[in-house]
């Protein structure tokens, strides 16, 4: 047969033939697998979805977390600096208080100091004036006897009135 | 694998070359052209069971409808003898004993029994595939299946998807079986003793009309006013364009045809040519020498068988896409969509 002379009998088998093939893997074998190709793709992009949602969901989950954290933290933060701040207020008011106190106890010693120095004032007064009155006594006794020893008496009453 | 298949062809090679070779002298012309062009019988060996006769079936308006076997065109000498008053020349070709009339022959040849060949094992093949696909449902791929399922997701994805576009599912099992029919006859046509099925003009020529009828069945409206009123174009010019865009109709599946036929048959020629100078030269060096470029040629076969299954379907991919595109890039045309 030639070589460039295409023949008929293999013009008819090969139409044929192919036709049939055709229809044969058309039907029953690339049906299925494009089918099969096309669920499986499907069924990846499926899972490829919602594995970016679950990342997503995960995220925002996260985010809310450290949102929910950073509050908490926050809040922490307040309740330590108001509890910092109303030691400090309790402390410089028990300050305040014992100072006020120690002031009051200084103010009422002074005064019970000053009753006491009045006081004894007064009986230092009122034991000078014994004295004066019993040197005064002697004095006018003794003068009445003699003056020089008066004087010399005097004298010395009035050395133990300095002493004392 | 690969070895061991160009080795046992080129042993069949020169076994077959000596029975080409007959008596005395050594014709390579004959040698290359009995191995490449389509036959009555199917030869393997020498001897009397190296030979399958497959049957003839004869039409013709004066005797009818006839079927026999190829042996009676031979006798027990294996000469050529004519039977029933058919006679089968030196060209294969049936012809009646002194008449001119035409006779139809549909007869099982080599090549119609390769393509018988061709279609089982397609078909063994891709309904173990389909099978895989059903057993292994929301699974991993696994055996037979795994060998094909990515060349078809290639081809979906590579070839005819960007080729085609939009609508691309309706060609898909024809682009399928049209690159697998070409890869599996251009490989099987590598075997040792088979027909050259997809280097014979035509398998090519069958092949080429089915793509050049689902491009043209296909045409939209774009494709056809595009060939008979080119946009864009002055009328003196449509005089001119016209007309080679109509041959242009025919120059795309004519090449897809020649492309194919020539790539197989000059692949196979060159092999065989190389094995022919063993047997002029008679020598162990041109043996030695050529058995090695026989198997470089046999790889880069290998490769071509492949290319040109590919650039069959990637072009026909291209011809129905052109055909059914829906946007064209004219100056007329206000493109409003995404091209």
């Amino acid at each position: 047969m030639d070589l460039l002379n295409p023949g008929t009998g293999l013009i008819f088998w090969q139409a044929v033939i192919f036709l049939f093939l055709f229809l044969l893997l058309a039907k029953f074998a690339w049906k299925p697998i494009t089918e099969s190709l096309r669920v499986r793709e499907e069924s990846i992009q499926n899972a490829l979805d919602s594995a970016e949602k679950a990342k997503a969901e995960m995220e925002k989950l996260q985010a809310d977390n450290k949102k929910l954290l950073d509050e908490a933290r926050q809040e922490r933060d307040e309740i330590l600096k108001e509890a910092r701040e109303i030691a400090a207020k309790m402390k410089d008011d028990a300050k305040e208080d014992a100072s006020k106190q120690a002031d009051k106890l200084i103010a009422d010693a002074k005064l019970a100091i000053n009753t006491e120095k009045q006081a004894a004032l007064a009986e230092v007064k009122s034991e000078v004036a014994g004295l004066v009155l019993n040197v005064t006594e002697k004095l006018l006794r003794k003068k009445l006897s003699d003056e020089k020893e008066q004087k010399q008496l005097i004298e010395e009453y009035i050395k133990d009135v300095n002493l004392n | 694998m690969v070895m061991i298949v160009t080795i046992v062809f080129s042993c069949l090679g020169m076994t077959t070359v000596r029975a080409a070779e007959g008596g005395d002298d050594f014709k390579p012309d004959e040698m290359i052209m009995h191995h490449v062009v389509d036959a009555h019988s199917w030869h393997f060996w020498d001897g009397h069971y190296g030979t399958l006769y497959l049957p003839v079936i004869v039409y013709s308006s004066d005797r009818g409808l006839d079927v026999f076997s190829s042996s009676n065109f031979y006798d027990e000498d294996h000469n050529k003898v004519s039977y029933d008053g058919y006679v089968l020349n030196d060209h294969e070709h049936i012809h009646l004993e002194g008449s001119e009339a035409k006779i139809w022959d549909f007869s099982i040849t080599k090549n119609v029994a390769m393509l018988f060949i061709n279609a089982i094992v397609m078909l063994l093949i891709f309904f173990a595939v389909a099978r895989g696909f059903k057993k292994n449902e929301g699974k991993a791929p696994s055996g037979i299946q795994s060998v094909f399922e990515p060349v078809i997701i290639y081809l979906r994805d590579e070839v005819i998807k960007p080729n085609i576009g939009h609508g691309y599912q309706k060609y898909l099992p024809y682009l399928l079986t049209l690159f697998f029919f070409i890869l599996f006859g251009n490989l099987l046509g590598l075997l040792p003793g088979a027909a050259n099925l997809t280097g014979n003009i035509a398998v090519t020529l069958t092949l080429a009309v089915f793509t050049f009828i689902i491009t043209n069945v296909s045409g939209n409206k774009h494709y056809w006013n595009h060939i008979f009123n080119t946009p864009g174009v002055p009328l003196p010019l449509k005089i001119i364009i016209v007309p080679v865009e109509i041959i242009g109709i025919f120059t795309k599946p004519i090449s897809l045809m020649i492309r194919l036929f020539v790539a197989i048959t000059a692949g196979h020629i060159v092999i065989l040519s190389l094995i022919g100078l063993v047997f002029i030269f008679q020598s162990y060096l041109v043996g030695v020498g050529s058995t090695l470029i026989v198997l470089f040629i046999n790889l880069i076969e290998l490769l071509v068988a492949a290319i040109q299954a590919y650039v069959f379907t990637m072009f026909s991919a291209l011809y129905i896409g052109l055909a059914t595109e829906e946007h064209h890039h004219d100056e007329n045309d206000v493109d409003t969509g995404l091209a």
